[in-house]
């Protein structure tokens, strides 16, 4: 049942990101109709999947990388139906589509071992949410700095077409990409907290200055300085545009570093 | 005798171009002199809008006359060259020459056809060339009947309702950039027609807040009370750069009034909130170079073209039904206008006499019964010779006053006098409209009529 559901899921989703990115380039509504038809049916047999984990295992399931990447792919799935079809902008279903069908399938081609945790506390996963959530928020900063860009350049060249016609306003862009850092940064903030923590019940010491904390330590910092830069320093609207992109290309990096350099357990933060 | 024009609109010449031949309203007077001088030109009228300068003129030979436009095109901006020029110039004469300014007139020429603005503006192009006296009956009629011919295309159709207009656009444009207009304040630097309009749509959008600068204050301060905003003194354009979201500029000044540094002082001040620029006039008012700040997003008059290029279907079909308007009130103007060369004033003339002469003849003969021939050539004689007395006169006069300045008001006024219509004058060669009341409504109703 729940490989029925996964494989469910994907296709659905596969479906939507197709016709979303079909959509980017064609003036008929009804393809996007479709799209969200096709990404609301594959978020709910998603949720289902993830509520039978649940009850299976007493938590959410993100213990192995393909359930916290399958999980990260929800959140965005989630955000879109949110903020996308709330504003009525179904163009921003392009963008967190791809990223989410992405995950899942790069979740799929993992091995199943890799990157499991170690259930070395029992409460490790809160730690592990907390940080999925981080960066589903940076993910969604990443999708609005890449439409920032996107219609920054296509304003600037002066190409009026049906992609400039589509994609949002520049402000709307810069707010959601702020909103996105304030909602994620936080939980990074406490992601990292309720992992020292853990680590230091299990193996005595907060930080043991492996890669993964380092990365992580990384990544906390370039956020802050983000969020102070955009007040202190103007760093909004089209640098912050690039800073986030910048920024969630190293997240990718770090998870890709994860992924190769720790095939055994990993151990929590 | 022609009608010529020659000039460049948006579809054969850059703004750039089109902004180095604009000539502002205070020297029209002298460019006009200039025009006048040329020795053949005997009428003419300069129309600049933003999407195209043209020069309309009555000339003697059509081919001089072109040749003498182009000459004066090329002195009107010291770095033309005719090489520059001569590609993106169109040349049309009589009927077709007719048919432009019409077309122009009922805005079937325009960027974005069916716009409002071009028939207001091609009035005003009329009154300068009156007031500078350049206007004379050939033009005064042509161009009157292009306005009327504008205002019953614009009334007898729906091609304004779709008149999504440039200033319609650049709203548009900045909706791509600010998505909610309600907190954005909007400066509009000059009083140009286009930049008041654009303002004035950014008013129904709801804006916060509504600057107004001008270099002549007590204009700014009248622009204020009308969009319920706020006049700023000129000289303080600078400093309150960076306070506004949205600038329009539409001053008519042949310089930049804002330039890349201005913006990027503003920018900086804003640290880095975007900012949203129109340039509606040309010449250009905001230096081009300001699209190489970021954060700052410049559009000219060619960009709002670009972006309004969409959605023109619908116009379309109304512009097809204008066209054919158009189409008839030319074929009754150009009949007037033939109509004014000398000759076949003077053979029209002659018919009609001669028809009246052989009328009454016929009456009297008929009242008098059987009558000898000798009788008869006495009669006819004497009706002849009145006839030929008669318009000895006004035809003799209309032959040597042809070829003068004001020849064309005597041809006129002898069609008035002895009621010649284009028909008679011109029998078969044109067709013409079922109603042609409209070519001898008096000056004063025309006027009325036009609103000029």
């Amino acid at each position: 049942m729940p490989e029925l559901l996964s494989y469910l899921t994907m296709g659905l989703y596969f479906g939507g990101t197709f016709l979303f990115l079909l959509y980017l380039w064609h003036r008929s509504d009804v393809i996007s109709k479709i799209s969200v038809v096709a990404t609301g049916l594959g978020f709910v047999s998603h949720t289902s999947g993830l509520i039978i984990a649940m009850v299976s295992t007493g938590h959410v399931p993100i213990m192995t990388f393909k359930d916290a990447m399958s999980f990260f792919a929800w959140g965005l799935v989630l955000v879109f139906l949110l903020v996308g079809l709330k504003r009525g902008l179904e163009v921003l279903g392009a963008f967190i589509l791809p990223l989410a069908f992405l995950s899942l399938v790069s979740a799929t081609l993992a091995p199943q071992s890799a990157g499991s945790l170690a259930p070395v506390f029992q409460t490790v996963w809160v730690h592990v949410t907390l940080s999925i959530l981080g960066t589903i928020g940076f993910a969604v900063a990443f999708v609005a700095g890449l439409m920032y860009v996107m219609q920054e350049r296509l304003l600037k060249s002066k190409q009026f077409n049906v992609l400039a016609f589509k994609l949002p306003p520049l402000d709307f862009l810069d707010s959601l990409n702020q909103r996105s850092i304030l909602f994620g940064f936080p939980l990074l903030t406490l992601g990292i907290l309720t992992g020292a923590v853990s680590a230091q019940l299990t193996i005595g010491s907060y930080l043991s200055w492996n890669s993964e904390q380092i990365w992580a330590l990384i990544t906390w910092f370039f956020y802050f300085a983000v969020l102070m830069g955009r007040v202190t320093a103007g760093w909004r609207a089209k640098k912050a545009a690039y800073l986030t992109i910048v920024g969630f290309a190293g997240v990718i990096l770090t998870f890709i570093g994860i992924l190769i350099k720790s095939p055994q357990p990993m151990s929590p933060l | 005798m022609n009608i010529i024009v020659l000039g460049l609109n948006h579809r054969t010449a850059s703004v750039e171009l089109r902004e180095l031949l604009a000539i502002q309203d205070s020297r029209m007077g002298e460019a006009l002199g200039r025009l006048m001088a040329y020795s053949g030109i005997k009428e003419a009228m300069y129309l600049g809008t933003c999407n195209r300068v043209e020069v309309y003129a009555v000339v003697e030979k059509g081919e001089r006359g072109f040749r003498q436009l182009e000459d004066f095109l090329v002195s009107t901006h010291f770095s033309l060259s005719s090489e520059d020029l001569l590609p993106h110039l169109y040349r049309y004469s009589d009927d077709e020459a007719i048919a432009h300014l019409f077309r122009v007139s009922a805005s079937l020429d325009s960027m974005v056809v069916g716009e409002p603005q071009v028939l207001g503006q091609v009035k005003e192009a009329y009154e300068l060339a009156l007031t500078h006296r350049s206007s004379g009956v050939i033009l005064n009629k042509v161009v009157k009947k292009a306005i009327s011919v504008g205002k019953s295309v614009r009334t007898n159709t729906r091609i304004g309702e779709y008149a999504v207009s440039v200033s319609y656009a650049a709203v548009e444009l900045a909706k791509k950039v600010f998505s909610n207009l309600k907190q954005r304040v909007v400066l509009l630097v000059g009083a140009g027609e286009m930049g008041k309009l654009a303002a004035q749509h950014l008013v129904n959008q709801g804006v916060k807040e509504v600057l107004i600068t001008n270099r002549n204050h007590h204009r700014a301060f009248s622009l204020a009370e009308r969009f319920h905003g706020e006049a700023v003194p000129y000289e303080q354009l600078r400093s309150t750069l960076p306070k506004v979201d949205i600038v329009i500029c539409a001053t008519g000044a042949p310089h930049y009034v804002i330039t890349k540094d201005d913006i990027e002082m503003a920018v900086y001040h804003r640290m880095n909130r975007p900012m949203f620029l129109i340039d509606i006039t040309v010449p250009r008012n905001i230096d081009p170079a300001v699209k190489d700040v970021d954060n700052a997003y410049v559009f000219d008059i060619d960009d709002l073209k670009a972006h309004v290029g969409h959605n023109q279907e619908e116009r379309l079909k109304e512009a097809e039904t204008a066209e054919h308007m158009v189409r008839e009130e030319v074929g009754s103007m150009v009949a007037w206008v033939r109509g004014l060369e000398a000759t076949p004033t003077i053979v029209a003339l002659r018919k009609k006499a001669e028809e009246i002469k052989q009328g009454e003849l016929e009456k009297v003969f008929g009242r008098l019964g059987e009558l000898s021939p000798k009788e008869r050539a006495a009669i006819e004689g004497l009706a002849s010779a009145i006839v030929n007395k008669l318009l000895h006169g006004p035809v003799v006069t209309l032959k040597s006053e042809a070829q003068s300045q004001n020849g064309f008001a005597f041809i006129e006024a002898a069609r008035r006098f002895f009621e010649l219509r284009e028909r008679e004058i011109h029998s078969g060669e044109v067709p013409l409209l079922e109603d042609e009341t409209g070519d001898f409504v008096s000056e004063e109703t025309l006027q009325k009529k036009d609103g000029v």
